[in-house]
């Protein structure tokens, strides 16, 4: 493996523990996986592929570390179209043409071979993120968001980052990285990844919270909440989503809504509340009607499938 | 586990803290009983893996278990299926001490009953300590640790549940079903449920709203769902100490979601099914949509490319070609929902409903032995679930005798909604062709074929069962442009795929 040409890198944890009290201290409560992996990612010197619903937390997870690690974060977002010139580097052409330009006017006459290797040099390179965490001197940690947004061509891009920490450029040589940093990749799940992409990564799979841990959430990110307060939204949120939706309620519409009612002057949630600011929570139609009708059913309802609660 | 204690060093490099080759044999071991269960783990998957536990402390069970499957398990549906060959494969090698939080909650004679199921004895002759307690008893204790959430009273009442009600004989060969079966009929759960939740109802110190009561409801289904997950746990623990590891792995496995076969799927399976299907769905749509855009290029565009031309003196340096705009098939679907094949049926409409905008029009029909139409039922509504459900109570299908009859069904399609098959139609007949010894009517489909782009037919039967009994798929198959065995997700995906 690739780990002998590396630079040895400090630990940057001392335990699974450190991860979790340190994530804390930052306003993100981890779980066992969540702390578990981000240590072992930084043991094992691996990227860490974050996946699971939109709004859990998956990008939040990167700034954390960067924050309790005092690192720098370099953020790579993904879209379709995305290539090689956006995400590693580009030559910038404009200067290589003044400098063409300014050798001809100053009547220099040096030979092709020296322009050749003056203008493919680093003063004329330009950095993209990838390339610039590799160079890094200082503490990174890179992020590349919404990595199921490129195409399975372009994923490619990624591999060599991955698994040896360089990029080769053909005029430059190879570019090894100064320091293993640590790489969070995220992604919704729109497509399968290719294998090639997961094998060389840990895997994260990022779900709604617990409702203990949930309420913690509220708890600390919404000020002026009380404990029984979060207790009740916890609880309606673990209901709502055990109903089939379209989209369920993420995290951050969990605290969205708790600060609302928390505007609102709400201290506890009864139904008519409830359904009143279902809007927050739910964002289409349907399934605001669908959550409505049950919030205010006394029993579950038919349109609840047996079973749907063992999840 | 236990004679190779590794500490993990405080440098990273894996040779100096390399993990004892107990672990290695036994990690080894572990990832053949993956590979077994379906989950892809590769070589390097596999050393990440051995890598890995080398830095965790390996006194703790939830970490090892994190560890493995970060390295080894690369997709989230694969997690249950990995989870339970984790529990069994490491069920007994860690009862020294990776279950030794949950043994302190019990008496001493616990752990010698475990013990004794091991060497062969019947546990449920083992004095325990909760035998001394009636049935009404244990209900009320369990009803009481329900109501208060307590989790190790609940956990203690599991096992004890198990050892009683479950019958559990050394050497049976029933599966781990048959006993959870067995023992969750004696809790009645169902109407411990309710119970709980009038209880809640009367300690209230005001009535309840509706709202609360909900929330009461929905918070002690949870716990009794965790109830339920340590009975399988339990019983899990005590089928491995009788039969030992590599059998049980074997008959525990869980196939992965794709895998599920759609005809013999249990209730909790459906439920992981109909999970499944919604991202299946979407990533479907999303990948079918990136299709069509970036296709091949379409036909050269004479006007565009000469208009570009002009900036080059009128050589036509840059062709331009037109945007190329596949036609989109309009879709029949003619599904057959008698019982034997309905929950097919049932996925395989919400899956072309949920892509529909995939195709320039989607029509559903369904039949037993009368047919009817049930395109209605997906208009205007976003929620495909509902809709499906109201196919299935709703719609006319029943003529005589509600036992299938594809002969009748296809003459009455033919006869009202012949005329609307067109050049541009692909129809896709779903059933297994099990016409109960009734008049084929196979003439129908050949006429369709006629007029219609393509006609296929989806069979959720496995190939081998295929034109047996009354089963006259290939009767009707001489008349399609190809019939597909379609028996789980993974096969459905495909079709689709290749339908657009």
């Amino acid at each position: 493996m690739s780990d002998s040409v590396l630079p040895a890198t400090e630990p940057r944890f001392g335990s699974v523990d450190d991860v979790r009290e340190r994530l804390r201290s930052v306003d993100y409560l981890s779980d066992e996986g969540i702390a578990g992996i981000v240590y072992l990612a930084d043991r094992l010197g691996k990227p860490v592929l974050v996946e699971g619903p939109a709004g859990t937390g998956k990008t939040q997870l990167a700034k954390s570390v960067a924050e309790i690690t005092g690192a720098r974060l370099i953020r790579l977002q993904c879209y379709e179209g995305l290539d090689e010139s956006k995400a590693l580097y580009e030559w910038n052409y404009k200067k290589q043409l003044l400098r063409i330009q300014a050798s001809r006017n100053t009547g220099e006459q040096s030979g092709w071979d020296d322009l050749s290797d003056d203008i493919f040099s680093d003063d004329f390179l330009l950095t993209r993120p990838l390339l610039e965490a590799i160079r890094a001197e200082d503490p990174v940690v890179l992020l590349i968001d919404e990595v199921d947004r490129v195409e399975v061509e372009t994923e490619a891009l990624l591999l060599e980052i991955l698994s040896d920490y360089q990029v080769s450029i053909p005029e430059l040589g190879t570019v090894t990285a100064r320091q293993i940093p640590l790489v969070f990749l995220t992604s919704n799940n729109t497509r399968e990844l290719s294998e090639a992409l997961k094998r060389r990564c840990l895997y994260l799979h990022v779900d709604y919270p617990d409702m203990e841990r949930e309420q913690e959430i509220v708890l600390t990110k919404v000020p002026g909440v009380g404990a029984v307060l979060a207790d009740e939204i916890a609880r309606i949120v673990r209901s709502i989503r055990q109903l089939e939706l379209k989209k369920a309620p993420s995290v951050s519409e969990t605290i969205d809504w708790a600060r609302t009612l928390v505007l609102l002057g709400v201290e506890h949630v009864d139904a008519e509340t409830a359904t009143s600011t279902l809007n927050i929570l739910l964002k289409y139609q349907s399934d605001i009607a669908k959550a409505a009708k049950e919030l205010s059913a006394d029993q579950p309802g038919p349109g609840r499938p047996a079973g749907s609660a063992s999840r | 586990m236990t004679d190779a204690p590794v500490v993990p060093g405080p440098t990273s490099g894996a040779e100096d803290t390399g993990p004892g080759d107990a672990i290695v044999d036994l990690l080894g071991g572990f990832v053949l009983e993956l590979r077994q269960a379906g989950i892809p783990v590769s070589l390097t998957e596999h050393l990440d893996a051995v890598e890995a536990v080398g830095s965790i402390p390996l006194e703790d069970r939830e970490a090892f278990k994190y560890a493995l499957a970060a390295t080894m398990v690369k997709h989230h549906a694969h997690w249950r299926a990995f989870s339970t060959v984790f529990e069994v494969y490491f069920s007994l090698r860690g009862s020294e001490y990776a279950l030794g939080d949950d043994e302190e909650a019990l008496q001493p004679e616990d752990l010698d009953d475990g013990e004794g199921g091991a060497s062969g004895e019947r546990p449920a002759n083992q004095g325990g300590p909760g035998d001394a307690l009636t049935p009404e008893e244990l209900a009320q204790m369990l009803f009481q640790a329900l109501l208060q959430g307590d989790d190790a009273v609940v956990r203690a009442m599991a096992r004890q549940a198990v050892r009683r009600y479950a019958g559990m004989e050394p050497g049976r060969p029933v599966g781990g079903t048959y006993y959870l079966y067995r023992t969750l009929r004696n809790l009645d759960l169902d109407g411990m449920l309710e119970r709980l939740v009038d209880q809640a109802r009367d300690d209230a110190p005001e009535s309840l709203t509706p709202l609360e009561e909900r929330l009461q409801h929905d918070e002690f289904e949870h716990r009794i769902d965790r109830l339920k997950q340590e009975i399988e746990a339990e019983i899990r623990r005590r089928l491995v100490a009788d039969r030992g590891v590599e059998a049980m792995a074997r008959t525990l496995r869980k196939p992965l979601p794709e895998d599920i076969d759609f005809m013999h799927a249990s209730r909790e399976e459906m439920v992981s099914l109909r999970k499944a299907l919604q991202p299946l769905a979407r990533r479907l749509a999303v990948r079918l949509a990136r299709k069509r855009r970036h296709g091949r290029k379409g036909p050269l565009d004479f006007r565009s490319t000469v208009r570009h031309s002009l900036s080059y003196g009128g050589v036509p340096a840059e062709p331009k070609f037109r945007y190329p705009r596949p036609s989109k098939p309009e879709i029949f679907v003619v599904a057959d929902i008698s019982g034997s094949v309905a929950a097919f049926a049932r996925f395989t409409l919400h899956l072309v409903h949920a892509i529909a905008s995939q195709f320039s029009r989607v029509r559903s029909f369904v039949f037993i032995d009368g047919i009817d139409e049930v395109t209605r039922f997906f208009e205007g509504t976003e929620d495909i679930v509902e809709a499906v459900h109201r196919v299935n109570t709703e719609a006319d299908v029943v003529w005589v005798d509600g036992h299938s009859d594809y002969g009748h069904a296809l003459e009455v399609f033919w006869q009202r909604w012949g005329t609307e098959v067109g050049p541009k139609t692909t129809v896709i007949i779903l059933g297994d062709a099990r016409n109960n010894y009734h008049a084929s009517n196979s003439w129908v489909l050949k006429e369709v074929r006629h007029r219609a782009r393509h006609v296929y037919w989806l069979n959720p039967e496995p190939r081998a069962y295929w034109d047996t009994g009354d089963s006259i798929v290939g009767e009707y198959g001489v008349h399609c442009d190809g019939t597909f065995e379609c028996r789980n997700l993974r096969q459905l995906e495909r079709f689709v795929d290749h339908l657009v």
